[in-house]
């Protein structure tokens, strides 16, 4: 494993994890997080493991959001470790543990995706597929109609409680995720699996908080259209 | 005669205000002509609770799982840094 010598964080994260003024610096940190970074930086080896526990496959998850493979995410998250224990000392809690990881994880693959061509491209907002209806127009009568203009003609139905947590559903959901465009795919799956805030995931990729909320809708609003087509015919749409 | 109240949100209107509705950033007003609609139309109560599920249900593809080799590999870069970093 080599080395890091160019910085980690973009500069927004580097703000954020760089020394805070006054009393302010763990105000993002929940304490079980306060507690693993003192036991980390003793060397503590427990705490190590604990960490790898909780973040390891989230990191290969959201590395996965930039290559293309998942030999290259599991790489570059056993590279963005490296990154994490060096950028230890650094750290200063201004934003979530969580948050701080995923951000070098960000930064090992897009510097990874200079030399390897097969880094996943992340679009800009508006090479994202532009709007495009939430629901397929003719699910609702004609705005000209004269009782109802604009109400469901043709509602959602129901979905069981049983079919949503099987397996086969989350499958559903997770290809579904994976033909999104990937600025969609990656805040749906900053927000939506890995529990990040907002603010977090727009420090993470980069985004405003405007563009964040209407990447998730767009991606939202194409997984229930594709779940909504599993669950009544039995397949994924496209 | 028109079934619908006068500066009511549409069906269709209201699919794409839900995620600014989630994300608590609906002006009080449009708030209040969100949640109205969503009390007396059974289509959009559905819509908002397949979302709902939709959400909860992506949370859980976060599995955890972490295979023995890839852990003992990290533990092996976390000793050399600890090394690393004892040295002067």
């Amino acid at each position: 494993m080599v080395g890091l010598s160019q910085p980690l964080l973009g500069p927004e994260l580097e703000r954020a994890s760089a020394t805070a003024s006054s009393g302010s610096a763990r105000e993002r940190l929940d304490g079980g997080d306060a507690l693993l970074l003192d036991a980390l930086r003793r060397g503590d080896e427990s705490a190590f493991s604990r960490l790898v526990d909780l973040h390891h496959a989230s990191m290969v998850r959201v590395a996965r959001l930039y290559v293309a493979t998942v030999a290259a995410a599991e790489e570059v998250a056993q590279e963005a470790w490296l990154g994490v224990l060096q950028g230890l000392e650094r750290f200063e809690g201004r934003c979530t543990l969580k948050a701080w990881i995923f951000a070098i994880v960000a930064n090992c693959a897009k510097r990874r995706g200079v030399s390897d061509k097969r880094t996943v491209p992340m679009s800009s907002l508006a090479e994202d597929d532009a709007g495009g209806a939430s629901v397929e127009p003719d699910r609702f009568l004609e705005d000209s109609h004269a009782r109802w203009p604009g109400h469901w003609s043709q509602p959602p139905e129901a979905w069981g409680a049983d079919r949503l947590v099987s397996r086969e559903t989350l499958e559903a959901i997770a290809s579904a995720m994976e033909t999104l465009p990937p600025m969609q795919r990656a805040v749906m799956t900053m927000r939506d699996v890995e529990g990040l805030g907002s603010e977090e995931t727009c420090q993470v990729l980069g985004l405003s908080e405007a563009n964040q909320r209407v990447l998730l809708h767009r991606a939202r609003s194409k997984v229930r259209k594709a779940l909504e087509s599993y669950m009544h015919e039995g397949e994924v749409s496209p | 005669m028109s079934g619908a109240i006068a500066n009511e949100l549409t069906c269709k209107e209201l699919v794409e205000l839900i995620t600014d509705y989630f994300e608590d950033r609906l002006p009080t007003d449009e708030n209040r002509r969100f949640e109205l609609h969503v009390c007396t139309c059974t289509g959009c109560r559905v819509y908002l609770a397949q979302m709902r599920a939709l959400v909860r249900a992506a949370g859980r593809l976060a599995e955890k799982d972490l295979p023995a080799a890839v852990r003992e590999n990290l533990l092996r870069t976390f000793r050399d840094w600890k090394r690393g970093a004892a040295e002067p």
